[in-house]
């Protein structure tokens, strides 16, 4: 059964990329929105964005990028969660990222690519949707 | 206020570093360039000189700039992506093949690593023939910003001034014409803050360094001209051509009256501009070329001393050869067609600009006075004042826009539903291994006691007080690497950590 806490994000910055306006933008408009928050800061490998995930307990992840290596970055975050068995979390993606890997990105789980000039509204509505379908209520939890 | 009979060229420079301006002499057209491997971004060097490009502005990779060789495992999709990768000097001397370096000057955006760069930059000279006192350029050696914006620090801030001043020091004596620091606003505006804020903390990262150098032993004037300072130009016409001025003023005040400088070209807040690459939109990205010719005049009518023009393409990707020739072309016609060049400060006495010039030195005067009181700008750093106020701006632009208080053409109103295009950026897939294996050649073939040696008096050098640029400089000579240099001085100085707050 899902909990009444509020929904949780966790905001990622995977690889070498220092670029956090985006990151933190949609943090804070998450935030207040009514959700509940964590970031992780930049640089951080794989492993860490799924361990700082099962520690704060998140519905979902929102993986950012702009140095274009969110392919190996991306795909080796959505292995690692398979090999440490987490289910139900919503993974979503945002940064510079070219069409073709969209689809690439898509078929590895990842719901949805929000690229530059998407609003925070279209960001909370998918949310909303995906969440409130109680697909999400993290089984491994 | 600018008094009433202040020429250009005169003291405290608001109309100017230079009595005549671009009557004299343009500003540098400067494009930011550098991707994949170090052939590829030699090749786009020769075709930009070859259209007329007056100066070399390097990016480096990520690995490169954090201090990591192109085949650690930390390094993994990022090798050559958002500049050259360079892990030794084999790299640095075929980036600059058939390019003599006396004869072009080079600016590095390289922070953290600046001193290896550089050293590898003068080690390609020594072989090229080229006397140190020949050669001109710039490291961008500005570690404060990349703790508040831009991220590729490594080192907690104290050794990392250590190292920024190691710099300074050496090529007071070594290289003259060298430009030791390059003080950047451009990324704190990226990130968000406001066109005041640029100028604060711009400035106040500008006084630590000025600071630092002093207590190392050295005179205000013998370093303080090799400062130049880096900007952004954003979309606000009149607000940036005030800004600049604003910050050229308040600078000479500082260093005449806080520093007691007494050689004018130690006043002189002179810089080099980029358009706004956050204004670029990825939606009808032709609107771009406008948006850059307005942000690019805007700088020419602020005074700068060097320019960058962003291609219309970069919101989504590194520029092709073709939009990165439309934007040098748009720096041309400006300083060749316009006319904005035949007079110095031509706003200069505008009502509207004057005010704006005066606000604008205000309200950077009043957020110093703000740093001051939280015990100076190293603490603002640390305590995360700086980062909350620009991510708070950056927050507050962003929901103007999603209410359209301000309107984004393209993107939250006169919207096309032409679906966004972004494309693929062509990095080779082999690079990554094709590194691997040549840097897995280069450690097998150098000699070994040689490197092991280096190393350990780089650490015994690093744990005392002596300048590390001669050092450093005998390591990349002898074939050691970016990241072995680097991981020595990770083992001394340890490392700075990720803010994680929102």
């Amino acid at each position: 059964m899902k909990s009444k806490r509020p929904l949780k994000v966790l905001i990622a910055k995977a690889g070498l990329d220092g670029h956090e306006r985006g990151a933190l933008v949609v943090a804070m408009g998450l935030r207040d929105a009514g959700l509940e928050v964590a970031y992780t800061g930049i640089r951080n490998t794989p492993e860490q964005i799924v361990a700082s995930a099962i520690q704060e307990n998140v519905d979902a992840i929102g993986l950012s990028s702009l140095s274009g290596g969110h392919m190996a970055q991306f795909r080796r975050v959505m292995e690692v969660l398979k090999q440490e068995k987490v289910k139900g979390i919503l993974v979503f993606a945002g940064g510079v990222i070219p069409d073709e890997d969209v689809k690439k990105l898509q078929k590895l789980g990842i719901k949805a690519v929000f690229g530059p000039g998407s609003s925070i509204a279209s960001i909370l509505a998918f949310l909303r949707k995906h969440l409130k379908q109680g697909a999400t209520a993290a089984s491994w939890r | 206020m600018t008094e009433p009979r202040e020429e250009p060229g005169q003291f405290p420079f608001t109309r100017g570093i230079h009595p005549t301006m671009y009557r004299g002499k343009l500003w540098t057209m400067r494009q930011y360039a550098g991707f994949g491997t170090a052939p590829e971004t030699n090749q786009r060097y020769k075709y930009l000189l070859a259209h007329g490009q007056t100066g070399l502005s390097m990016a480096f990779d990520l690995p490169t700039q954090i201090g990591y060789d192109s085949d650690d495992p930390l390094a993994l999709g990022e090798v050559g992506r958002v500049g050259v990768a360079i892990s030794s000097l084999a790299d640095m001397e075929r980036v600059f093949e058939g390019i003599p370096l006396d004869q072009v000057s080079t600016s590095m955006t390289i922070n953290a690593t600046a001193p290896i760069l550089l050293a590898l930059y003068l080690v390609v000279a020594k072989q090229q023939g080229v006397p140190w006192s020949k050669i001109t350029g710039t490291v961008q050696n500005d570690i404060l910003k990349e703790y508040s914006a831009r991220g590729t620090y490594i080192f907690p801030p104290t050794p990392s001034l250590r190292l920024v001043a190691d710099i300074v020091e050496f090529c007071a004596k070594e290289v003259p014409g060298w430009n030791t620091i390059s003080v950047g606003g451009y990324h704190m505006r990226e990130a968000g803050c406001t066109a005041a804020q640029e100028i604060a903390f711009t400035l106040a990262d500008g006084i630590a360094y000025v600071q630092t150098c002093i207590e190392r032993g050295l005179a205000v004037d013998s370093f303080a001209p090799r400062i130049a300072f880096f900007f952004n130009c954003h979309g606000n016409f009149f607000e940036e051509v005030a800004k600049f001025r604003a910050a050229r003023r308040l600078w000479a005040h500082i260093m005449r009256e806080k520093f007691g400088a007494k050689n004018e070209r130690s006043m002189m807040l002179r810089f080099h501009a980029q358009t706004a690459g956050s204004t670029l939109t990825a939606q009808q990205p032709d609107n771009n070329i406008v948006r850059t010719t307005l942000e690019a005049l805007a700088a020419v009518l602020g005074g700068t001393q060097s320019l960058h023009t962003n291609a219309k393409d970069e919101a989504s990707v590194l520029p092709t050869e073709e939009s990165a020739l439309l934007a040098l072309r748009t720096q041309q016609i400006i300083a060749h067609e316009s006319g904005v060049t035949t007079e110095p400060d031509p706003l200069g006495g505008s009502y509207y600009v004057e005010s704006l010039t005066d606000r604008l030195e205000q309200q950077a005067r009043d957020q110093l006075h703000k740093i001051d009181n939280l015990g100076g700008i190293l603490k603002a750093i640390e305590s995360g004042y700086v980062r909350q106020e620009i991510y708070r701006a950056a927050s507050e632009h962003q929901q103007a826009v999603e209410s359209k208080e301000e309107i984004i053409v393209g993107v939250n109103d006169y919207v096309c539903d032409q679906p966004l295009k972004v494309k693929t950026q062509q990095i080779d897939p082999r690079l990554e291994p094709r590194r691997r294996r040549e840097l897995a050649a280069l450690r097998k073939k150098r000699n070994a006691g040689n490197v092991k040696k280096r190393l350990a008096t780089l650490e015994k050098a690093a744990n005392s007080s002596e300048n590390l640029m001669p050092v450093i400089v005998d390591c990349v000579r002898s074939n050691v690497t970016l990241g072995e240099i680097c991981r020595v001085l990770r083992s001394v100085f340890g490392e700075h950590r990720a803010s994680r707050s929102v």
